[in-house]
C-alpha cells in the first residue's frame, strides 16, 4: 500500500492523511484496515476503541457526505467506505481479524484445510460419528453421549480462543511467522470444532 | 435536528408504494407531506392508460380501474426486477395481461387483444419506438412506476412554483439487486436524478426521530401492501446503525385481499351461479368491496362485504373473529422473518428497546399482537404508517443535501453475493447483512489455453446452489490477450454501493489497467433500454406540451368565435362599414381553416387577427351599452 504524497487537487504535500490539509479535500483511502483505522498493526484490540473510530470515520467518508462534491471526491468516499466498512467487519470479530492478517502476510488460509482431522480429535470424531449413526437411524440412546459430546466441544472451542489470545499477545510482541503458522493452527483446529459442534447441534 | 439550508434545489423524497406513493420534503419545521392538486397527500399507485396513450395516474385511475380495468395497472412494485416465473401466483388475480417475450423484463399489455386473439399479438421490441395509434400497447414494470413519480415530481414542482429533478426513493429493506435497479430506472424514466435508494425501515426510523434517545436497539416492523421487512437498528449519537434485516418482498396487503376476494368469489359464484372470476370489472368491484370491508374491520368487531352489479346482490357479514382465522396464516408468515433478524442483528428480544410499526397493514389489531408478542413491548404507532416512510425519505434528501449534518445511516444488504463455481455451487462473496458500502475482490484466470473471455455469474441468496438463488447478471471479461492457461490474472471488485445496487470492475493484474466488463442483467433493462425509455418519454413531455398548447389555442378560439357570433346579432354590428363586415368574416373562416390543425401559433395568430378586426365592434358595443345605460338614467 503506497500512502499518496500530494493532493490531487491542490498539489500540495499531504502527508499520508486521508483530507488535504490546505484544500480539505478527500484523497484516495489506503486499502490497508488497520491503516485505514489509524491502528497499530496489532491482533489484539479494544473493540470499544475500535467502533468509537468505525463511527468517527463513518461520519466523514460515507458518500451521504460527499454528493455535492466533484466526482473524484465521491468516488475515493464511496471506495473508502467500502473499505472502511470491510475492515470494521473484519477486524471487530478476533478470528477474522487473524485470518485478515494471516492473508496478508501470504498465508494460505483456504476452507478445506479444515476438513484434515487433527490427530489429537481422531477419536472424539470417530466416537462422535457413530452416535450421530445411530441417532439418525432412530435410536435415542446415543443421546446423552451427543450432550456430552456437546459440553465437551464447547470448552474445547473455549480452550482454542483462550490459546488464541496467548498467542496474539506473543504476536504482538514479536511479530514473526513461527507465532503465525501457530496461529493458523489453532484456527484450523477452531473452525474443525466449531463444524463438529453445529453438527451435534443440528 | 441542526437544520442548515443552505442549498437552493429542493431535494425530494419518495414512498414508491405498491398501494399509494407520496413525495415529501424537510423544512424548518420538519418533513412534510407534498399534497397532489386534488389536495390528497396519497396517490394511490395506479395508472391508467387509454387507447389514445392519454396516462391517468392517482384517484382517477382508481376510478378507472372499474371502468376499464383491462388498461389500469395497480400494486405494478409487485412486478418491479421480476421475471415471468415469479409472479405466476400474481397473474391469476392481475386483470393485465403479460405479453410474449416477457422472461427477463416483463411485459404489460394493456387494451382489448387484437383480432386473432393472442395469435398475431403485437409484440414491441424494446428497442424500437412504441407503436402510435390504438393497439394494444406494452409497458415494462420501470415504464409504469416512471408515470406515477412524474405524477409526484410534478405535484412537487407545482407546490414549490419550481422545477425538481432530484429525489430520494425507497425501497422494501429486502428488495434484491434487480428490484432496486428497476426502481432506479423508473426514476431516470420520469426525469427524476435518483440521488439514492433507500430502505423503507431505515426512513421510518429516520421519521420517527428516535435519535431523542440517544442510545439503544430498535426494531422496524414494515408491512404494506405487497412487501413486508423487519430491520433491526443500533441508534448511536445520531448514527442509525441497521444491524440485520430480513423480510418477504412478496407479502402484504394484497396478499389479504387476494383471499378476502377468493372466499367472496367462490360465494357469488353460488349463489348467483356466475363465475365473476373472467369478469375483470366484476373481480375489481368485488375487489373494492372486500378491501374497504378489510379496513373497516380494523375499526369495528364485525362489517360487511357488499356488491350490487348487473342488478343482482350480493352480501356477507363477516366478524373479525373469522377475520382473525383467515389472515393468521399471512400475520405468521411475518414471524419467522423476525425470529432470523433478531439472531442476525446478535440481540434478545428483551434488548430491544422499541419497536416501530409502519404499512398500512400495521392498522390490523392482530398484526399488532402479534408484534407485541414477539417483542413483548408495545409497538409504536404515534405516526401515520402510510406517511412516515416518505417523511423519513425528506430527511435523508436533506442529509444527501447537505441541510442536514448530524445523522447518517448505515444501512445493510439484505442479502448474500456469490458467484457460481465449478459443480453449479455458489462461493459467497459479500455475506448478508453486511454495512454497505461493501466490496469483495476475486481472481480469474482462463482455463484453456488461448481463452479470450471469462464469464462471471452472479447470484443473491442464501442457498448453496447456484439453481436455488436468483440469477443478478452475467459479467463477460472479454479481449483477454490470448495466452496459456492459467497465466491471465483479471483481479474483480464487486462493490455494492449505498443503493444496495451492485458495481463491477475489472482490473488486469499484469498491465495494471482496467479491464472491461460486459454487463448482461438477468432480470431488468439494459443501459441502452432505459436510455431510449427516457428518450421516449421526452419526446411523450414534449408532445403532451405541446398538445396542451393547441388545447389552450383552440379554447381561447372558441371563446372569441361565440363572442362574435353573439354580437353579430348586435346593434353595432350593423353600424359597422360592409369592409369591416367582410373583414371579420374573413377572419373568422381564417381562423375555422386553421383551428383544427396541430400548430398552435397559426391558432393564436388567427386568433389575434379576429380580436383585431372585430376591435371596433367591440368598442361600438361599449359605446352602446353605456348610451343604453345613460338613456335609462334620470339626470
Amino acid at each position: 500500500m503506497s500512502a499518496n504524497r500530494t493532493c490531487w487537487n491542490c498539489g500540495q504535500s499531504i502527508d499520508g492523511s486521508l483530507f488535504c490539509p490546505h484544500c480539505k479535500s478527500l484523497q484516495r483511502p489506503p486499502s490497508d484496515y488497520f491503516t485505514l483505522l489509524g491502528l497499530d498493526r496489532k491482533l489484539k484490540l479494544n473493540t470499544a476503541d475500535l467502533q468509537q473510530r468505525f463511527y468517527e470515520l463513518s461520519r466523514q467518508l460515507h458518500p451521504d457526505r460527499f454528493m455535492r462534491k466533484p466526482e473524484a471526491e465521491r468516488e475515493y468516499s464511496l471506495d473508502a467506505s467500502s473499505i472502511l466498512n470491510d475492515a470494521y467487519r473484519a477486524l471487530k470479530d478476533p478470528v477474522k481479524r487473524a485470518q485478515y492478517v494471516l492473508s496478508q502476510e501470504g498465508f494460505e488460509i483456504g476452507e478445506q484445510r479444515s476438513k484434515d482431522v487433527p490427530p489429537e480429535l481422531l477419536e472424539e470424531v470417530f466416537e462422535l460419528n457413530m452416535a450421530l449413526e445411530e441417532m439418525r437411524s432412530g435410536d435415542d440412546s446415543a443421546r446423552p453421549q451427543l450432550e456430552s459430546a456437546k459440553n465437551n466441544f464447547t470448552n474445547m472451542l473455549a480452550e482454542a480462543d483462550h490459546q488464541l489470545e496467548t498467542q496474539f499477545a506473543n504476536y504482538d510482541e514479536s511479530p514473526n511467522r513461527e507465532t503465525l503458522t501457530k496461529i493458523r493452527g489453532t484456527l484450523n483446529r477452531r473452525k474443525y470444532i466449531q463444524n463438529l459442534l453445529d453438527e451435534v447441534l443440528q | 435536528m441542526n437544520i442548515d439550508f443552505g442549498t437552493t434545489e429542493k431535494v425530494i423524497g419518495i414512498d414508491l408504494g405498491t398501494t399509494n406513493s407520496l413525495a415529501a420534503f424537510l423544512d424548518l419545521t420538519g418533513p412534510k407531506i407534498i399534497p397532489g392538486a386534488d389536495g390528497d397527500k396519497l396517490v394511490p399507485s395506479v395508472v391508467s392508460i387509454n387507447p389514445t396513450g392519454e396516462v391517468v395516474v392517482g384517484n382517477a385511475a382508481r376510478e378507472l380501474l372499474i371502468t376499464q380495468p383491462d388498461r389500469t395497472v395497480y400494486s405494478v412494485k409487485r412486478l418491479m426486477g421480476r421475471g415471468l416465473d415469479d409472479i405466476q401466483e400474481e397473474l391469476k388475480l392481475f386483470p393485465f395481461r403479460i405479453a410474449p417475450g416477457s422472461e427477463s423484463v416483463l411485459q404489460l399489455q394493456l387494451g382489448p387483444l387484437p383480432d386473432g386473439r393472442g395469435s398475431e399479438t403485437h409484440l414491441r421490441r424494446l428497442t424500437e419506438p412504441r407503436p402510435s395509434g390504438s393497439g394494444p400497447a406494452t409497458y415494462t414494470p420501470p415504464e409504469i412506476s416512471a408515470f406515477i413519480l412524474r405524477q409526484l415530481k410534478q405535484n412537487a414542482e407545482a407546490y414549490f412554483g419550481e422545477p425538481v429533478s432530484k429525489a430520494v426513493i425507497t425501497v422494501p429493506a429486502y428488495f434484491n439487486d434487480a428490484q432496486r435497479q428497476a426502481t432506479k430506472d423508473a426514476g431516470r424514466i420520469a426525469g427524476l436524478e435518483v440521488l439514492r435508494l433507500v430502505n423503507e425501515p431505515t426512513a421510518a426510523s429516520l421519521a420517527y426521530g428516535l435519535d431523542k434517545r440517544e442510545n439503544g436497539t430498535i426494531a422496524v416492523y414494515d408491512l404494506g401492501g405487497g412487501t413486508f421487512d423487519i430491520s433491526i437498528l443500533k441508534l448511536h449519537d445520531g448514527i442509525f446503525e441497521v444491524l440485520a434485516t430480513n423480510g418477504d418482498t412478496h407479502l402484504g396487503g394484497d396478499d389479504i385481499d387476494n383471499l378476502l376476494l377468493r372466499i367472496a368469489l367462490e360465494d357469488v359464484q353460488s349463489e348467483w351461479g356466475d363465475d365473476l372470476s373472467a369478469d375483470s370489472e366484476g373481480i375489481q368491484r368485488l375487489r373494492r368491496a372486500v378491501i374497504q370491508a378489510k379496513e373497516r374491520l380494523s375499526f369495528v368487531p364485525f362489517t360487511d362485504i357488499s356488491l350490487e352489479y348487473r342488478g343482482k346482490k350480493y352480501q356477507r357479514e363477516i366478524q373479525r373473529d373469522l377475520f382473525d382465522k383467515l389472515i393468521a396464516p399471512i400475520v405468521d408468515r411475518t414471524l419467522g422473518p423476525c425470529r432470523d433478524c433478531i439472531k442476525d442483528a446478535g440481540v434478545t428480544p428483551e434488548q430491544i428497546d422499541e419497536v416501530v410499526m409502519v404499512g398500512g397493514s400495521t392498522r390490523i389489531p392482530l398484526v399488532r399482537t402479534a408484534v407485541e408478542n414477539l417483542f413483548r413491548s408495545k409497538p409504536h404507532t404515534e405516526l401515520n404508517p402510510d406517511e412516515v416512510v416518505a417523511l423519513g425519505a425528506a430527511v435523508q434528501a436533506a442529509i444527501l443535501s447537505g441541510d442536514v449534518q448530524d445523522k447518517l445511516l448505515l444501512d445493510v444488504t439484505p442479502l448474500s453475493l456469490g458467484i457460481e463455481t465449478m459443480g453449479g455451487v455458489v462461493s459467497k462473496l459479500i455475506h448478508r447483512n453486511s454495512t454497505i458500502p461493501a466490496s469483495a475482490s476475486e481472481s480469474f484466470t482462463t482455463g484453456v489455453d488461448g481463452q479470450r473471455n471469462v464469464l462471471i455469474h452472479v447470484v443473491q441468496g442464501e442457498r448453496e446452489l447456484v439453481k436455488d438463488n436468483r440469477s443478478l447478471a452475467r459479467f463477460d471479461l472479454k479481449d483477454i490477450d490470448p495466452m496459456p492457461a492459467g497465466m491471465a490474472r483479471i483481479e474483480v471488485r464487486f462493490l455494492i454501493d449505498a443503493n444496495g445496487i451492485l458495481n463491477v470492475t475489472a482490473r488486469d493484474l499484469r498491465t495494471g489497467k482496467e479491464h472491461s466488463v460486459d454487463v448482461k442483467p438477468s432480470y431488468g433493462l439494459t443501459d441502452e433500454q432505459v436510455e431510449k425509455m427516457i428518450q421516449e418519454s421526452f419526446e411523450k413531455a414534449e408532445q403532451d406540451f405541446q398538445d396542451r398548447q393547441v388545447r389552450e389555442a383552440r379554447v381561447e378560439a372558441d371563446t372569441i368565435l361565440a363572442a362574435v357570433e353573439k354580437a353579430r346579432r348586435h346593434d353595432a354590428y350593423f353600424e359597422l362599414s360592409d369592409e369591416e363586415r367582410a373583414a371579420i368574416d374573413r377572419a373568422i373562416n381564417e381562423l375555422l381553416l386553421v383551428y383544427h390543425s396541430d400548430d398552435h401559433h397559426l391558432i393564436l395568430n388567427k386568433n389575434e387577427q379576429l380580436n383585431q378586426v372585430t376591435m371596433k365592434l367591440a368598442e361600438n358595443m361599449m359605446n352602446t351599452a353605456v348610451r343604453g345605460a345613460l338613456k335609462g338614467t334620470k339626470i
